[in-house]
């Protein structure tokens, strides 16, 4: 598969603190990549590194094959970028917010309109920005990516703060996006998120790759309990080692029907982030 | 060129629905048309209350509008996203400032109608007001650049634009303040315009304007390094 995004030993230094650290991964065409760690551990530095925004004292870092040192203007309309602390105008409509990138990415109306009908606000299009919800404002922040039609969405927590149901919606836009064929690659704090959306994630920490991987390999990576949890038909939970001697314990449950659910006992992303940093994710 | 166009576009569409700067560009020529219109005093200067009015203009306007546009970006982090978007900061300011910089001169053409300039009077008075224009902005970008959000750069804004725009008209009563209200390019622009038609530009006003210029360009450039436009 092609590679969309590469780094490659980046280090980046603010005032001689080390804030990147010999940072290295790959995101292939198509995937949704998720790059996880708490606040301050340079998710942003590494998005704008990514995308010619800044640029890395040591190492390298691709985009779509192209040096993101030397990304030219007609590079840039190949990704869009959606930060979660993007403002909008407020005093400006739905519409009017995103004219104003339009002309500099040469969108034409029927972009605009597009971007709009993609993420569900076609009808508030007249709507000023400040009568939006949060949700609504996440959808056109959402929005003003999708109009140049990117590759690849930069996408930084796309739904920090916002209620489950809103979070739902916005994780099928995003989820449609990938059917497409564009490689996302996101940012979030929400570990449930992560492991539901992502094909590959990246813990940072100190500016430090602290895991690297499928979700779902990275937790049984660190199943070092290996138990098995089963719920029973009287409401309680029994837990047994996960080994060879488990199959008859479970055979019988099954057997004589009081087993109602088995769960491996597999730590969730948290977890694995926590028993390599010490820290929780969610600071 | 498309991206300063955006921002124009942007500033158009935003600044009609931005009571606070709005305001700004028409409060001083109602004001003058009505002072101009509405008293009358024995022995006053001709056209007092316009060349009056025009030099606070300048003094005001530009300086707060510049401030006020770019600290309210900065705050509300609309800024970052069209810097995020290959727009760059010399774009953006030459964008805001091209569009703050028409409408002050829209705003001035009352004042020059008001004083009834003509041939060589009127292009005294556009190119020095045009010019006074230029060095409030750069000083209303510099407060912008330097202040992290609104309320910072209206307590840095503030002073500076009574100082600059309240002294020509003090030193008309009070020797200490007109001497060193003259060290001030509002000053000089003001002995400028209340001389057209009457005495030359005199060595020293395009001196101080010229010195002004410097500190005006150093000021900003600092805070342009210290800060950056994000």
């Amino acid at each position: 598969m092609e590679v969309a995004i590469s780094a490659n030993k980046i280090v980046k230094s603010f005032s001689g603190k080390k804030v990147l650290d010999g940072i290295s991964f790959t995101v292939r065409k198509g995937q949704i990549f998720g790059l996880l760690g708490p606040s301050g551990a340079g998710k942003t530095t590494l998005i704008k590194i990514l995308t010619g925004q800044l640029d890395q004292d040591l190492g390298t870092a691709e985009i779509n094959g192209k040096d993101t040192r030397s990304l030219t203007a007609e590079n840039s309309k190949s990704f869009g970028i959606m930060m979660d602390n993007f403002g909008i105008y407020e005093r400006l409509n739905c519409y009017d917010n995103l004219k104003i990138f339009a002309e500099i990415y040469g969108v034409k109306k029927d972009g605009i309109l597009n971007a709009l009908k993609k993420v569900g606000l076609e009808n508030t299009k007249k709507t000023s920005a400040a009568k939006l919800s949060k949700g609504m404002r996440s959808r056109l922040r959402l929005a003003r990516v999708f109009m140049t039609d990117p590759d690849i969405l930069f996408l930084d927590e796309p739904t920090s703060g916002l209620d489950p149901a809103t979070a739902g919606d916005i994780l099928k836009i995003i989820l449609a996006e990938k059917e497409k064929g564009k490689t996302i690659f996101l940012t979030t704090h929400t570990m449930s998120e992560a492991e539901k959306l992502c094909d590959n994630i990246v813990m940072i920490n100190e500016g430090k790759v602290a895991e690297h991987g499928c979700p779902q390999e990275i937790c049984r990576r660190y199943n070092h309990q290996r138990m098995l949890k089963i719920h029973l038909s009287d409401g309680t939970d029994i837990q047994i080692p996960h080994n060879e001697a488990a199959s008859e314990k479970v055979a019988e449950l099954l057997k004589n029907g009081s087993a109602e659910a088995i769960h491996t006992t597999e730590p969730n992303l948290e977890t694995v982030f926590m028993e390599l940093t010490g820290k929780e994710l969610m600071v | 060129m498309k991206n300063i166009k955006a921002i124009f576009i942007k500033q158009i569409l935003d600044t009609v629905k931005n009571k606070t700067v709005f305001i700004q560009f028409l409060m001083f020529p109602i004001m003058a048309v009505i002072m101009e219109n509405a008293i009358k005093i024995q022995d006053m200067p001709e056209h007092f209350f316009a060349k009056l009015f025009a030099v606070m203009f300048i003094g005001m306007a530009p300086l707060s509008c510049m401030s006020a546009v770019i600290s309210e970006e900065k705050e509300k982090n609309t800024l970052r996203a069209l810097m995020m978007s290959s727009v760059k900061p010399h774009q953006y300011l030459i964008a805001v400032g091209a569009y703050i910089f028409i409408m002050c001169m829209v705003g001035m053409s009352v004042f020059a109608l008001l004083c009834e300039y003509k041939g060589k009077g009127l292009a005294i008075f556009i190119f020095f007001t045009a010019f006074g224009i230029i060095l409030s902005e750069l000083a209303g970008a510099a407060i912008g650049i330097f202040s992290k959000n609104q309320m910072a750069a209206t307590s840095l804004t503030l002073p500076i634009m009574m100082i600059f725009s309240f002294s020509p008209m003090l030193s008309m009563f009070n020797e200490s303040i007109k001497k060193i209200a003259g060290i001030t390019y509002l000053q000089q622009i003001s002995d400028i315009i209340n001389g057209i038609g009457t005495s030359k530009i005199s060595a020293k006003s395009v001196i101080v304007i010229a010195a002004n210029s410097a500190v005006g360009l150093a000021l900003f450039s600092a805070a342009y390094k210290k800060k950056g436009l994000e």
